[in-house]
């Protein structure tokens, strides 16, 4: 909402002088939040002047320009640049004559857009000064010629300041209205507010009343037969006629002035005028071309399939939900949204019905909605307008077309009322000081409701608080705390520190995963956050393991309309993020990210038919419905990287990242988790078939495992797609699950204090066994001796069989109890290969 | 065998044995050299063993003087080898280190430290702060259902307030499910699990239909806080502010209240905080909202509000990051550029 200054200053005390900051400042400590300021950029001199004569000069591009005389001051003055009374100017419109009043903006004028006026010379002259037409003006779009006083009805003294006759001196301030606050989308409102905020005197514009009630002239039925949530769509419905409107009547420069501080353009007088009473009192207006309505007037929903031209030339079909004025030949106009084509006012109107009614805020806020057609009406009506401000905008628009178009009122037109008062409600004694924590004294409670238009009745322990008419919002006592607090100040609240119970900490999944976060960064990788929103491709691609395509929830409007899945896996996120890296020329990365998937289950429904209204617990049943009624969304962590591990240094070749560096940290983050993870062959369809690893962990006493998670580097053929290098490492893993799996308690054990044994062994298998298969089998063999194992080497070569691979691993043998004999350690690591050979069929090499 | 030049047993053949030992041994210059002065001048078949040897054929009476002079002799001869062997090892050691010498500049960097990203280290930061103050960390889903992200939170389905919102829907509309438009559904799902009295604060991810520019983006993130209990005032809502601010911004900061409207709080308020440190000069700065927890949501959470009260508050973490770390384009927050968090490291 945008305030001309002028406009505030005539309903509240504005000392002159007052800044647009101290304006701000007053209206923010109430809850007006401050949006900006606007003004007209234009710095004199600029000045009434008279045409005196001129002649026309044809030019050699077609135009004919003229050379004008005109006068600036009263003869023998100085003008206000201090230059002589009669000017030579060229100008380049053709719409004036001698004697015509104009606006001559002299040199030393600054227009907007930073437009300084000098005396220059052009077209063979000097013109000092300009006359200016109402756009160079800033105060319309009007450039066909220049401005006219004599079209605005002036006929001000040569020399006059033009700036302050055409009000280019005000100045607006912008603030933002809360949507609870619709009677704040008024200056009647702000200047309340103000008033609230300094203490001025605040004078209601809504106070101008009718000598008496109009004769019925206009039969006004209202027949909602279908009202949205028990609330009939129309509660007021006032009309006025007025005669005889003179359309060749200007809009006075001050409310065009006014109109564009306020962010609307001046259009026709009739227009202009239901626009400034709206603003002045917040009550939206409609005026009809009467000749063209026929018959009484019916306020309904519209019928199925019926249609409607509105004013911007659109044949809408219309809802039943909507609301419609109609008249013997159908809808004439879209309640509180749009006026209809059909009974327009054009330049031949003569008769203006004017209206003035009060809408159901949720009807015209579906309609606004269903036909997108948000307007400065739609707006006010959604957020609730005066009930009893309609009277008072319907006699306002009728005086100013009495005073400014020449048309008088017949004293006809209707007035249909039919809203409820707001209900009062029970302030108890101490509840307001109770809850804002000040004690507020009596007087300023009272003072305070009062002030802002409630009526008070005493009752027993408490108040009775009436709302004004315009304040819908005030439905609950704790509605009135915020009154009270704002208008003593909220400067007011003294600060207290709450005494929370002993609380828990983190949680363990908390802590898990800061572990988790914090161990992937220190091992190197930078975490990184991606949207998680992704196309059908590459949830195709990257959502599940094998041919199956991840069931995945989609947006009904998402921003990009080839992405309106909601993640199920982080890859593609990761992916992106490293194009965009290496676009930006860094080519040795690895990042991670830990993050929510959304994993709908397969032939599963999501949702709820229908939601329950707030303000009270639901049902326990319905609770259950609503808590399963959206998709597991699981923690994943994700891993990439590619490049570089190790740049190129001295005594340093580079190291490439590859699918080992990932298993690696894969690892560690496993370790830091304390999960025993298991690393077997994998198989993964965006992964490279001989370089992929599925993550087990064992569950249970048996052999059974749960899989959680893939290591492996992207297939080249989709690294090259993506415009990736050919090795990409990725993984990914179910960070909800390994958190699930994390030893809850350590069993810690004694060290033994015996010397170690140390022994290798060479087992030669099959190319195609894993070694982590050959490990697993040693360690079961050797039994507890075996305190520690690891390959150190992998042969294949000269005195292998071809197909076969000799695998080393240096055993660390160790008893708690005694120095092991070097016999103890060789037989526990016979009993280790004996079991390889079992299972594998491995031979031990000498 | 018999050496030639074996020289008879006199002071004179001793001294002159002494005199080549200690002769050889000065010449040695490494540990070859050394062995082989040790060989030749204190081996068996040096000069001074070959003069002690002769001893047993001496007349007994020459037996004790001849002995002592040998013996001394070889005493002097084994010192000089001690005191020169020490010599070498010292100068081959001192030659190894000098050979082993790297050029500490310029020696290969193979571990490299990642980096968090600021967002998740500030909402940790903020976590720490309110876990300090005996509050719990309260999380929930992204993709919510709508009663929890607006019924229960007293948004109208017709008020203009829920339209503000720009939510993103599931598809299909119908089934009333969205991406939170705040973390607020947390502070439901935390009242209705919880037992009475409750501290909580929800930090997470949220959901707003903004098209990406320098100051907004879809996906953000927030921390809201909620605290119901008896007798919570306003009073309360600015002490737990005031902390927090002090606690975020340094000692010298502060918080401003001003009304505002929000549907789950009334009375409600914007909040700016003094900043300090900020640069170019202290300043206050818009930095969330906040307000005594709307009667209607604690009656969503099956709550009297006639019996408790609550407050509660929300920032955003993009919003705070950006002011508190002189950041202005959102988009760096966002696009996983590396160098961004990486000017950040482990700490925020």
């Amino acid at each position: 909402m945008r305030i001309p200054l002028s406009w505030l200053a005539e309903y509240v005390d504005l000392p002159a002088g007052t800044t647009i900051e101290e304006v701000h400042a007053a209206l923010v400590s109430v809850g007006l939040e401050e949006e900006g300021s606007h003004q007209f950029d234009i710095n004199g001199p600029v000045v009434v002047g008279e045409v005196l004569d001129f002649t026309e000069e044809p030019q050699s591009n077609g135009k004919t320009i003229r050379w004008c005389s005109v006068r600036v001051a009263a003869p023998g003055e100085a003008a206000a640049d201090g230059g002589a009374d009669v000017r030579g100017i060229v100008c380049g419109a053709g719409n004036f004559f001698a004697g015509d009043k104009v606006v001559v903006t002299l040199p030393g004028a600054v227009l907007p857009g930073d437009f300084a006026i000098a005396a220059r010379k052009t077209y063979g002259h000097v013109s000092d000064g300009m006359i200016a037409s109402t756009r160079e003006l800033g105060l319309g779009e009007e450039h066909d010629g220049i401005l006219r006083l004599s079209s605005l009805g002036l006929d001000p003294a040569v020399g006059t300041d033009a700036l302050e006759l055409l009000g280019l001196t005000d100045a607006a301030v912008e603030v933002n209205v809360t949507p609870d606050r619709g009677y704040a989308f008024s200056i009647r409102g702000i200047a309340r507010e103000y008033a609230h905020a300094t203490g001025a005197t605040f004078r209601d514009p809504a106070s101008v009343r009718p000598a008496g009630e109009p004769a019925e002239g206009i039969a006004v039925t209202v027949s909602d037969d279908a009202p949205i949530r028990g609330r009939v769509g129309a509660t007021v419905f006032v009309t006025r006629v007025v005669r005889g409107v003179d359309q060749t009547a200007p809009t006075p420069a001050w409310m065009i002035a006014r109109l564009k501080l306020a962010g609307i353009r001046s259009i026709s007088l009739v227009v202009d005028i239901t626009n400034y009473v709206m603003l002045e009192l917040g009550q939206p207006l409609h005026g009809y071309d009467l000749d063209l309505v026929r018959g009484g007037i019916v306020v309904r929903r519209a019928a199925p399939g019926e249609t409607l031209k509105t004013l911007d030339g659109q044949v809408r079909t219309l809802d039943p939900e909507d609301l419609v004025i109609a008249d013997d030949t159908g809808a004439i106009g879209l309640a509180g949204v749009m006026g209809g084509f059909s009974t327009e006012i054009s330049d031949a109107t003569s008769d203006v019905l004017i209206e003035a009614a009060n809408f159901d805020p949720v009807t015209v806020a579906r309609t606004a909605r269903r036909h997108k057609l948000p307007s400065e009406a739609s707006k006010r009506f959604e957020r609730g307008v005066d009930p009893e401000v309609a009277v008072a905008a319907a006699t306002r628009a009728v005086q100013l077309l009495e005073e400014l178009g020449g048309a008088r009122a017949d004293g006809t037109g209707s007035g249909y009322h039919a809203h409820d008062q707001l209900a009062p409600i029970f302030l108890p004694d101490r509840y307001i000081s109770g809850l804002v924590g000040v004690e507020y004294t009596d007087d300023e409670i009272t003072s305070s409701l009062i002030e802002i238009g409630a009526t008070l009745e005493y009752a027993h322990d408490g108040l009775l608080v009436s709302p004004p008419s315009w304040r819908p919002d005030l439905t609950h006592k704790s509605t009135l705390a915020e009154e009270v607090a704002r208008i003593v100040g909220y400067s007011r609240i003294p600060s207290v520190i709450p005494t929370a119970p002993p609380g828990r900490g983190l949680t363990r999944e908390q802590q898990l995963r800061r572990l988790a976060a914090e161990t992937l960064a220190a091992s190197g990788s930078t975490e990184v956050l991606a949207y998680p929103f992704i196309s059908s491709v590459s949830n195709r691609t990257f959502g599940s393991a094998d041919d199956t395509v991840a069931p995945a929830m989609k947006l009904a409007n998402p921003l990009d309309a080839e992405a309106p899945l909601l993640r199920t896996t982080l890859l593609p996120g990761l992916i992106d993020i490293a194009r965009r890296n290496l676009s930006r020329g860094l080519t040795d990365l690895s990042v991670y990210e830990i993050g929510a998937v959304f994993l709908p289950v397969a032939g599963a429904e999501y949702g709820v038919v229908e939601v329950p209204q707030g303000a009270s617990l639901p049902a326990a049943p319905v609770l259950d419905d609503l808590n399963a009624s959206i998709p597991p969304q699981p923690w994943h962590v994700g891993l990439l990287v590619l490049g570089n591990a190790v740049e190129k240094q001295p005594g340093q070749p580079a190291v490439p990242f590859g699918v080992a560096d990932v298993l690696d940290t894969v690892k560690l983050l496993a370790s830091a988790l304390d999960v025993p993870v298991t690393v077997r062959q994998g198989s993964h369809t965006a992964l490279h078939p001989g370089r992929t690893a599925e993550i087990v962990v064992p569950v249970g006493a048996g052999a059974d495992v749960v899989s959680v998670g893939y290591v492996g580097e992207l297939l080249p053929a989709l690294a090259a797609e993506l415009d990736l290098p050919r090795v990409v490492g990725v993984a990914e893993l179910d960070l909800s699950a390994l958190m699930e799996l994390a030893a809850r308690s350590v069993q810690a054990s004694p060290l033994a204090g015996y010397p170690a044994a140390t022994q290798d062994v060479s087992l030669v298998v099959a190319e195609s066994v894993a070694a982590g298969d050959v490990l697993d089998a040693v360690v079961s063999g050797a039994g507890e001796l075996l305190e520690g194992i690891h390959l150190v080497d992998d042969y294949r070569g000269s005195g292998i069989d071809g197909g076969s691979k000799s695998l080393t691993f240096a055993l660390r043998f160790r008893a708690n109890d005694r120095t092991l004999t070097a016999a103890e350690a060789s037989e526990a690591r016979i009993a280790g290969a004996a079991e390889a050979s079992r299972r594998f069929g491995a031979t031990v090499r000498e | 065998m018999s050496d030639p030049e074996i020289p008879v047993l006199s002071e004179e053949s001793v001294a002159a044995a002494v005199e080549a030992a200690l002769a050889a041994v000065a010449a040695v210059s490494d540990t070859s050299s050394f062995k082989a002065a040790r060989s030749a001048h204190a081996g068996e078949a040096s000069p001074l063993a070959r003069l002690n040897g002769q001893l047993r054929s001496l007349p007994n009476d020459q037996k004790a003087s001849a002995g002592k002079l040998v013996g001394q002799a070889r005493a002097r001869v084994n010192q000089a080898l001690a005191a020169k062997e020490a010599d070498v090892v010292a100068l081959e050691n001192a030659a190894q280190l000098a050979d082993e010498a790297l050029d500490v500049t310029a020696l290969p960097v193979k571990k490299r430290l990642g980096a968090r990203h600021p967002l998740s280290l500030l909402q940790e930061k903020i976590g720490d702060i309110f876990v300090g103050m005996g509050w719990e960390i309260a999380e929930g889903p992204e993709l919510e259902n709508e009663w929890f992200n607006f019924d229960a939170l007293n948004f109208d389905p017709d008020h203009p307030a829920r339209a503000m919102q720009d939510t993103f829907f599931v598809d299909p509309v119908s089934s009333h499910l969205l991406l939170r438009t705040h973390t607020s559904p947390v502070q439901i799902r935390s009242l209705l699990s919880r037992e009475l009295p409750v501290y909580v604060i929800a930090p997470g991810r949220t959901y707003r239909t903004d098209e990406l520019d320098a100051t907004h983006t879809p996906v953000f993130s927030q921390v809201e806080g909620i605290a119901v209990d008896k007798g919570l005032t306003m009073a309360h809502l600015r002490g737990t502010l005031e902390f927090f601010a002090r606690k975020m911004f340094g000692d010298d900061a502060k918080i401003r209240l001003r009304p505002n409207y929000f549907p789950f709080t009334e009375p409600s308020a914007e909040m700016d905080v003094w900043q300090p440190n900020a640069k170019g000069g202290a300043r206050w700065v818009e930095w969330g909202g906040c307000g005594m927890v709307n009667p209607n949501v604690l009656l969503s959470a099956g709550i009297d509000p006639d019996v408790h009260s609550g407050f509660a508050f929300g920032i955003g973490i993009e919003r705070t990051l950006q002011f508190r770390n002189n950041l202005n384009d959102m988009r760096d927050m966002v696009e996983g550029d590396v160098r961004f968090s990486q000017q950040f490291g482990m700490v925020v």
